[in-house]
């Protein structure tokens, strides 16, 4: 949408437009800007949901700067996506690729790939996780039959990050639907082309597929890094933050401050530091994949 | 046959994907001890009586009762969803206005913020409008085009429509409304399965919006019903109970995925874009 595609048919007001895009506007104004700067405001005052917030200027802000449980859950929410994401992305990619084959029955495998991913947090498939995991669960009975020794997912605080890294990573499918449209897109001539000149699926996979994908990479990039740091359910009802808060993320912590102690201002306050954390990490990337950009030409 | 490995590969990732599913169901049919001695899924005997008790609950009410609760918020959302959808996608694929880039921008900013940073003031203004409780904190915003991503798709197949059309209806005498309705609406019908799809697939994933907004237990939808009944019947005994529960609260998202799914599927990818 960066140049004017279409100029308005004659005779179509130039306000046709804004009246078809009034309810986005509305929702926008209700459901958006005003809980946003809401919650900026009850943020600077501390309020216990009963009595009418009380002005406390930048007091939440210097507690958080304080708080343990804060710094605690914000280093386990930057850990997790920093594991989750690059695995995600990967995983997702290389499945493309792979689904991308024109065979017999491929929309088969396609389906069964992209399944789980329309569970999301689905009370069924945090049930199944947690079964898989406990410590004779399918997953330890496996690892023993492959002569390892079980794991304590829920006891050691060092694995139970990977049990909702692995879920996450289990729902892979809408991530790798994103690549395997745009494989779909790539010119089959370019990789025609890198064979005559003797280029093996290594290279055009760096030469080729990767350069071609830059912007869903990036879109992909993003739109996990957003839901990653923003992850609530999953820990909530599998780990419930445990042990010794080793899945508490930044999520459960905003909704226990909330619901759990009544601490809104504060919470308001832990819930616009999270808004800037993502719209910092987003900000880098962007950043970055403007400057690669800019090295390209 | 060079084509085996692959299969190869692919058959096991599948069988990855989907084992923990059947091994589900199949433990739903298991003692406690078959749960934890065998990773085969196929159970000893299957006795069904698990499911007659498992859709009873520990509630007053049973799953039934929780599903057309579900279904209470799911239709509503739906169409407000689709329509207002359609009309704001429209809007932008097909016009010029004043300040069309900024509120584009909007869109695809707002599909960014987390729902943490503006549930709580959400919670406040509903229970001031006093509305907590019922279900229109959850479906009322759908009226607004609150999922920009819908959007987004939309506006993907709307540009994939050619322009003549419009204009051949608009010389036969259509306006902007009816080209929609008559020429346009036709085209992006896989869209529009795709966003009844997803809306259908979310709101049965949704938990944190109605675990705050809900409190009555009659009003609760299947998610936090089979919440409420997985806490209350303990795990350490009838584990096939809980998972039978769970496997009860898995079928409404597979059988819709399995009907839809070949013009969901054309609709996500020709769309360019999922969740």
């Amino acid at each position: 949408m960066k140049k004017r595609t279409y100029c308005n048919p004659v005779g179509v007001s130039r306000f046709t437009g804004l009246l078809l895009i009034s309810p986005f506007i509305l929702g926008l104004a209700a459901f958006l800007v005003y809980p946003f700067v809401c919650s900026f405001l009850l943020g600077l005052t501390d309020y216990d949901g009963i009595r009418p917030p009380e002005f406390s200027g930048l007091e939440n802000y210097r507690y958080m700067l304080k708080d343990r449980t804060f710094r605690k859950a914000l280093g386990v929410t930057v850990k997790y996506a920093l594991i989750l994401v690059p695995l995600k992305l990967t995983v997702s990619l290389l499945t493309a690729m792979l689904l991308n084959a024109e065979i017999k029955g491929i929309g088969i495998f396609r389906t069964a790939f992209y399944i789980p991913s329309i569970l999301g947090s689905n009370l069924a498939v945090v049930i199944m996780w947690q079964y898989l995991f406990t410590s004779k669960g399918l997953v330890n009975q496996l690892l023993s039959m492959a002569g390892a020794p079980p794991v304590s997912w829920y006891g050691d605080p060092d694995k139970a990050v990977y049990m909702i890294v692995l879920l996450r990573l289990w729902e892979f499918g809408s991530t790798m639907i994103i690549f395997l449209t745009a494989l779909r897109d790539v010119p089959k001539e370019l990789y025609d082309a890198a064979k005559v000149d003797g280029c093996g699926p290594v290279r055009g996979f760096f030469a080729i597929t990767l350069p071609q994908l830059k912007s869903v990479i990036f879109i992909n990039l993003v739109l996990q890094t957003i839901a990653a740091f923003q992850e609530f359910n999953a820990p909530y009802m599998i780990t419930g933050g445990g042990p010794m808060k080793s899945t508490y993320t930044l999520g459960m912590l905003i909704y226990d401050e909330m619901f759990r102690y009544n601490e809104q201002g504060y919470a308001n306050a832990l819930s616009w530091v999270m808004f800037m954390v993502i719209s910092a990490a987003v900000a880098v990337m962007y950043a970055v994949s403007a400057l690669m950009r800019r090295d390209e030409e | 046959m060079k084509k085996l490995p692959l299969y190869l590969l692919l058959t096991a990732g599948a069988a990855v994907m989907l084992y923990p599913m059947l091994w589900l169901i199949g433990a739903s049919f298991k003692s406690n001890d078959e749960i934890f001695s065998s990773v085969w899924f196929i159970p000893h005997s299957v006795d069904t009586d698990v499911y007659k008790n498992a859709w009873r609950t520990v509630t007053p009410y049973n799953m039934g009762h929780y599903f057309m609760n579900t279904l209470m918020i799911i239709v509503p959302r739906t169409i407000f969803s689709v329509t207002s959808s359609v009309l704001v996608a429209y809007g932008f694929a097909r016009f010029d206005f004043p300040l069309k880039r900024l509120f584009f921008a909007l869109l695809l900013g707002g599909m960014a913020m987390p729902t943490l940073v503006t549930v709580m003031p959400l919670f406040l203004m509903w229970s001031k409008l006093g509305y907590l409780d019922t279900y229109i904190p959850l479906t009322v915003p759908y009226l607004f085009a609150a999922e920009g991503m819908f959007v987004f798709i939309l506006i993907q197949f709307f540009k994939g429509v050619p322009k003549e059309f419009d204009e051949a209806a608009r010389i036969d005498g259509c306006g902007a409304l009816r080209t929609l309705l008559y020429i346009l609406i036709p085209c992006i019908r896989p869209a529009i399965v795709s966003i009844m799809v997803f809306t259908f697939l979310w709101t049965m994933n949704d938990f944190l919006t109605p675990l705050i907004m809900i409190q009555s237990v009659e009003k609760y939808p299947l998610s936090l019903a089979l919440r409420l009944s997985v806490d209350s019947t303990g795990q350490d005994y009838e584990q096939n109970k809980v998972i039978a529960l769970s496997v009860i609260g898995l079928i409404p998202s597979v059988t819709v995925f399995a009907i839809a799914q070949k013009k969901f599927v054309s609709g996500i990818t020709a769309g360019g874009l999922t969740g």
